[in-house]
């Protein structure tokens, strides 16, 4: 009995703690993905690091708010923020017209666009013809699943993974021919390491905005316009003051923020 | 609720279904096949014999399924000697790999029940079998093994339903199976409720399947235990 008091008093708080911080912002819980570097990863030691990461914290820091980061997988990354796991998401998310039926954005806060690798020397040619019979790894509903899906998915095999983590795991075991992702997410997350060697960039870069949106942007539940406003304008401040030119730098040797 | 987008992606679910239907069906019979010869091993009164099947069913009792699919799956990509070799074509295969856990999982698990079966023996039976003249081999084939598949039944209905619920795993290194289909209808249309209640649904509909048809062997198996009219 006296567990069930003290479970409904943790439960009310939390409960009246949620109502208390939806009207100001002082508190923010942001969920992120933890698996997609260099964007986002976590360290040997747990931490989370990454470009999203340190956005995250800046902006955060721009508009005085506290903020809770809060790892979350791919897949249930949207459905959590419905459900009030979080308020907030900066995880790479393409601003889409399918996900803006669901959620709201806030401005981009940077745009890549995305290639295909191969291994090298494999000479595969990018069309529908070349792609035939082809394996295709990518994340599960990510822009490039359904890029690849709608542009070669009568012709191509398209596998996909959980994480991005695991496609390069795959690529390098020989189960793939071609990975399709963020061209900088596959330079600086695989391309760039040990595993990645023997891999390179094939094709174009697709930066369709039907496909792929318009950039990365905050996903925010549509109810909370004001917060969408207060992001909005931290975003450009950030931009204004230096902040975002240091992450940027920090990390890339070009600007990530594109057009 | 929204279940327009499930309608419209009832193929890709039914494509999933059958995937699902395959792989638990190939790894039962590939399972059963193997658990015959573990569970005689194991029952073996020399300790030299039944070290190799009792560890097997240890290990593939002692640790999750998932672990196993991870093992196979991506641990076995890491060894080069491995993917040079003649047995890559099948590791490299998800498919494949989801099989090759499937079948051994629940081999190990239908030994242990076997083998349980046929300890359960009463030694009576064996002595009326040897007391009619039956060689050592007539009466495993005779009397030991098909009254322990009959007292192993029922446990082994649970253990295909088990089956059947643990291939959901298969999702998760990129098959495309019942579960597969479900999270790939999630994450387009970011509709979890119905597109998971969906998936539970058919598997609703393939356990029902499988009650059904283990009522009917069991009938058959089990005449002896009939209630009948006195």
């Amino acid at each position: 009995m006296k567990r069930a008091i003290a479970l409904l008093t943790i439960l009310t708080a939390m409960t009246f703690g949620a109502i208390a911080n939806a009207g100001d912002w002082d508190k923010i819980r942001i969920g992120v993905e933890g698996a997609y570097p260099p964007f986002s990863s976590v360290t040997a030691s747990g931490e989370l690091q990454g470009f999203d990461i340190e956005i995250a914290r800046a902006l955060c820091d721009e508009m005085g708010a506290e903020c809770t980061l809060v790892q979350q997988d791919w897949d249930g990354i949207i459905p959590a923020l419905l459900a009030r796991k979080y308020d907030a998401i900066i995880a790479s998310m393409s601003i889409t017209e399918e996900r803006k039926k669901k959620v709201a954005f806030s401005k981009k806060y940077y745009s890549t666009p995305a290639k295909f690798a191969q291994a090298k020397g494999a000479g595969i040619e990018i069309s529908a013809e070349g792609l035939k019979g082809k394996t295709v790894g990518v994340q599960r509903a990510t822009t490039h699943d359904n890029f690849v899906t709608a542009a070669f998915g009568d012709s191509v095999d398209v596998r996909r993974y959980g994480t991005q983590d695991e496609a390069y795991l795959d690529a390098v075991a020989g189960r793939l021919d071609l990975i399709l992702a963020d061209s900088v997410a596959m330079a600086e997350g695989f391309l760039n390491t040990d595993e990645g060697q023997g891999w390179e960039f094939v094709g174009p870069g697709y930066s369709d905005p039907e496909f792929f949106g318009e950039g990365a942007g905050i996903a925010i539940r549509k109810k909370n316009q004001d917060l969408v406003d207060k992001f909005n304008a931290a975003i450009d401040a950030i931009r204004s003051n230096g902040t975002y030119q240091a992450i940027n730098d920090k990390y890339f040797e070009f600007d990530v923020y594109g057009e | 609720m929204d279940f327009g987008a499930i309608v419209s992606n009832l193929p890709l679910y039914l494509d999933g279904m059958l995937t699902t239907v395959e792989l638990v069906v190939i790894a039962l019979i590939i399972g059963l096949a193997l658990a015959v010869p573990v569970a005689l091993t194991a029952t073996s009164n020399n300790p030299l014999v039944t070290f190799a099947p009792k560890a097997f069913i240890y290990f593939f009792r002692g640790t999750p399924l998932i672990v196993q699919m991870y093992m196979i799956y991506y641990g076995a990509g890491q060894f080069e000697p491995l993917r040079e070799s003649i047995f890559w074509p099948i590791f490299k295969e998800a498919y494949a790999c989801a099989l090759i856990a499937f079948s051994l999982n629940t081999a190990a698990y239908t030994a242990e029940i076997l083998r349980g079966a046929i300890i359960a023996t009463p030694y009576g039976e064996i002595e009326a079998g040897r007391s009619c003249g039956m060689s050592k081999w007539l009466v495993l084939r005779r009397i030991i093994l098909p009254n322990s598949f009959r007292r192993a039944l029922p446990a082994y209905g649970n253990e295909v339903i088990f089956m059947l619920h643990g291939s959901a795993l298969a999702g998760v290194i990129t098959i495309v199976d019942l579960f597969g289909a479900a999270r790939i209808v999630n994450s387009r249309h970011f509709v979890p409720f119905e597109s998971f209640i969906t998936a539970g649904v058919f598997y609703l509909i393939l356990t029902f399947a499988i009650i059904w048809l283990f009522k009917k062997v069991e009938f058959r198996w089990h005449a002896h235990l009939r209630r009948r009219e006195v």
